[in-house]
């Protein structure tokens, strides 16, 4: 197994730092901003991108949490079913936009999932995706608006992404070989 | 742990602890599985909660309700769970049926198979019937109720319930009276509730009790008594079993008011147990019998949500069990 480093902790600062100022931009200020995470890594990075926006804008952005496990397309469900975590939304996601946020953008299946969720909760005015790393290989014809950085992977890589808040240590994103 | 991202979003959802084709109690859960069905529980009760509550997670899915005993809570509990998940839900009734033309139990397993049932949820007087069609079924067997013998999605439930008032269920008192002998309710809340740490207290006239050792054989940690009011002393829970009336016709209960005057959850008694303790009951309840009527709808009934639970708790089991029917 190889590994190597794709981005640093401060590469993963800086990211977050410009996603949140093209947020920002794109919608011209947040008043309408509902950032929600795709558990897991989704969601402390959303809770990242408020933090700077409360920084740069002054406003504080409510961020929701996302569970997708329920909408998954692989479910034949061969196999154990994963634990269902929760969904929860601080504010009704009708007529906001909404920015969902993921770590890695690969098939963009979950990113499906994620769509259909949010539709089953409300209407909002628009949708947005934010992801820290863009890999390729999509299945479906979904982009990111926001993007950390494109990497370009080979099918028979894996991407890691640790973050402090979920895995401990320190922060960084890797390409795995096996 | 690092996480891992290939084609499927799988790997972005931890797996959990063991693969589970059949329910048929809970004796053979860990704390660990019980954990995982609460946890997914409580955010199938968020999607309840919704505007439009309902997930595609089982479309395409066949489930179907197999009651051969009376019953309106689990069923259509069971039945709505299956259709808040996308599931076909088809509801079998013995009467109508080619059951009564004589087809045996399992020749009707057999068609269903046939016809393309995936999960079969089952209830039945005689113990032991879930676990005799899961031999000759192909997909999942859920047990709603067998004899005397399990009620998990009840049990399940119960713990919910308990734990979603009360933060935890470890090292709470637990009071169960009523006809334990004869209850299914009792047995599988002894397995879930001695698992997750709870002390549990039996309660119960001498007849509809039996020996201590019977059991301590099975659940060394409980605690008999056919005297309530020092049982209840302390209790964080107490739960009150439906009294059958045959159990009085059958000579085990000289009469139901007797049972009522020395056993009846009445104010007076709760009085005894922790301020905080819940009120519970699987129902359907004798009010006036097990229960006095203020009892039941007081500030520390929680007996509607165990109601209410009940269906994202069915969901819970109903999705657990998809990946493997």
């Amino acid at each position: 197994m190889s590994e190597k480093q794709i981005l640093s902790s401060d590469d993963i600062r800086r990211a977050v730092t410009r996603i949140a100022h093209e947020i920002a931009e794109r919608n011209e200020g947040v008043r309408s901003v509902l950032l929600v995470g795709i558990r897991r890594r989704g969601v402390p990075l959303a809770i990242r991108i408020a933090g700077t926006l409360a920084d740069i804008e002054g406003v504080r952005v409510p961020v929701g949490t996302l569970d997708i496990t329920l909408y998954r397309d692989d479910l034949e469900l061969r196999g154990p079913a994963p634990v269902v975590h929760s969904t929860s939304m601080p504010i009704d996601v009708t007529g906001r936009t909404v920015v969902l946020v993921d770590d890695v953008l690969y098939t963009g299946r979950t990113v499906r999932a994620a769509l259909d969720a949010l539709s089953d909760l409300g209407r909002p005015a628009r949708i947005q995706l934010a992801v820290l790393v863009d890999r390729g290989h999509r299945e479906l014809p979904i982009r990111a608006d926001f993007v950390g950085k494109n990497v370009p992977t080979a099918g028979d890589e894996r991407i890691e992404t640790r973050l402090i808040e979920v895995d401990g240590g320190e922060d960084g994103v890797f390409i795995v070989r096996e | 742990m690092a996480s891992t991202l290939t084609a499927s979003p799988t790997a972005k959802t931890e797996q959990t602890s063991v693969r589970r084709r059949h329910v048929f109690d809970l004796d053979d859960f860990t704390r660990a599985e019980i954990g995982e069905i609460l946890e997914t529980t409580a955010s199938m009760k968020e999607v309840l909660g919704r505007a439009i509550p309902q997930v595609p997670v089982l479309r395409g899915r066949n489930v179907v309700t197999m009651f051969f005993e009376e019953s309106t809570r689990t069923r259509i509990s069971f039945e709505l769970a299956a259709r808040a998940l996308s599931a076909n839900i088809v509801t079998f009734s013995a009467r109508g049926s080619s059951v009564e033309k004589g087809e045996s139990l399992i020749d009707t397993v057999r068609t269903l198979q046939a016809l393309g049932g995936h999960l079969l949820v089952v209830r039945h007087s005689e113990s032991g019937v879930p676990h005799l069609l899961a031999q000759h079924f192909r997909g999942s067997v859920l047990n709603a109720g067998d004899g005397r013998h399990a009620h998990p999605s009840q049990a399940l439930l119960d713990l919910f319930t308990i734990q979603e008032k009360l933060g935890q269920i470890e090292g709470l008192k637990v009071v169960i009276v009523g006809d334990v002998l004869h209850s299914r309710v009792a047995r599988s809340n002894l397995w879930g509730l001695t698992t997750m740490g709870a002390r549990v207290t039996l309660v119960a006239p001498r007849t509809l009790l039996g020996p201590a050792r019977h059991w301590q054989a099975t659940w060394p940690s409980v605690t008999i008594s056919d005297v309530l009011e020092p049982a209840i002393e302390g209790a964080d829970v107490v739960m009150a079993l439906r009294i059958q009336k045959e159990r009085q016709e059958a000579g085990l209960l000289p009469s139901l008011r007797e049972y009522t005057r020395r056993y009846g959850l009445t104010a007076a008694r709760v009085q005894l147990a922790a301020p905080h303790c819940l009120v519970m009951h699987p129902g359907p309840m004798n009010e006036g019998v097990e229960i006095m009527p203020d009892v039941a709808v007081s500030a520390q009934s929680v007996i509607e949500e165990q109601v209410t639970n009940g269906v994202a708790v069915r969901m819970a089991l109903l999705y657990r069990l998809a990946g493997e029917s």
